[in-house]
């Protein structure tokens, strides 16, 4: 098998492990988490920020996630979700432009 | 950490192993190491798998140009505790502190390579606006860059996306200098396994 299709593998595995897998979130929560989509307040707003604005993430946004009744390990796997779902986005689309650029893996310099 | 469960959910035997790192490095353990051994079969073990494929696994590109490409991903994101660490990291793997430095500061202006160059810019676009499309990879392609090199680099991208987010949201513990270095060391000699 080529390195490179060990990459993508080992990433799908990862994907894979932490939407599918066995966890204290349900697989519901943590896909919403995944596509920052879907969760209700006060879930929502960290979610959002740890996909879309991560270095604004408080501690007054864990400590409300908390309070709404998550579990600390909850809280963990929707957040690891959020992060794995959003770079997640940025690969597939640096991979299907890239694809779009190239014919047979080769660069289209036809275009 | 932010969390408790991240500061004080590990097993005896976690904690003797962090003992251990603390006692041999004369350093604390970094949030980031820390992280993946927070019930690993979640999230540790697989994403070190992913990070040390994407970091050490064969590519064109070499150890000290993945690792530029991580602090350069980074600093994009701004997220303090990679850039310290990525930025070490390449530092000690080119043993080229001014050209590490100078890519962060300017990637236009630096002295790199042009392939190089163009695929940090790619990955800065891709990371700060969500997107890029086939124009953006023709550019890179017509620096010289391969097609593999490129998947190659997306696949650095994605994992330090992850790794950022996660330092920001859990709140990485910044490192002092000699912090930084232990750990380079450590990555350059042992890698994210």
């Amino acid at each position: 098998m080529p390195d490179e299709d060990k990459k993508r593998a080992a990433h799908r595995t990862l994907v894979d492990r932490v939407l599918n897998g066995e966890g204290k979130a349900s697989a519901e929560q943590r896909a919403r988490a995944y596509r920052n989509d879907g969760l209700s307040p006060p879930l929502d707003a960290l979610i959002g920020k740890v996909a879309d604005t991560p270095t604004r993430v408080t501690e007054q946004d864990l400590a409300a996630a908390l309070a709404s009744g998550c579990t600390e390990d909850q809280v963990f796997e929707l957040v690891v979700c959020a992060a794995v779902g959003q770079s997640t986005r940025l690969y597939e689309a640096g991979l299907a432009a890239l694809a779009e650029a190239t014919v047979d893996g080769r660069p289209d310099h036809a275009s | 950490m932010r969390l408790e469960i991240l500061n004080h959910g590990y097993s005896r035997g976690t904690k003797m192993l962090f003992g251990m790192i603390k006692l041999f490095s004369r350093q604390p353990v970094p949030d980031a190491a820390k992280l993946v051994f927070y019930r690993p079969d979640f999230y540790g073990t697989h994403a070190k798998e992913f990070t040390h494929e994407a970091m050490r696994g064969e590519s064109d590109w070499s150890v000290g140009d993945r690792e530029l490409m991580a602090a350069y991903v980074s600093k994009v994101n701004e997220s303090a505790f990679c850039i310290g660490a990525h930025t070490a990291t390449a530092t000690q793997a080119y043993d080229d502190a001014p050209r590490v430095a100078a890519v962060l500061s300017d990637v236009d202006a630096a002295p790199v390579d042009e392939p190089l160059r163009a695929t940090l810019r790619m990955l800065g676009k891709l990371t700060r606006e969500g997107k890029v499309g086939a124009e953006d990879m023709r550019e890179v392609l017509a620096a010289g860059v391969t097609p593999q090199q490129i998947k190659d680099a997306l696949a650095v991208c994605a994992a330090f996306n992850t790794t950022d987010r996660l330092g920001d949201a859990f709140g990485f513990e910044l490192l002092t200098p000699e912090g930084y270095a232990a750990g380079a060391k450590y990555l350059l000699k042992r890698g994210y396994r």
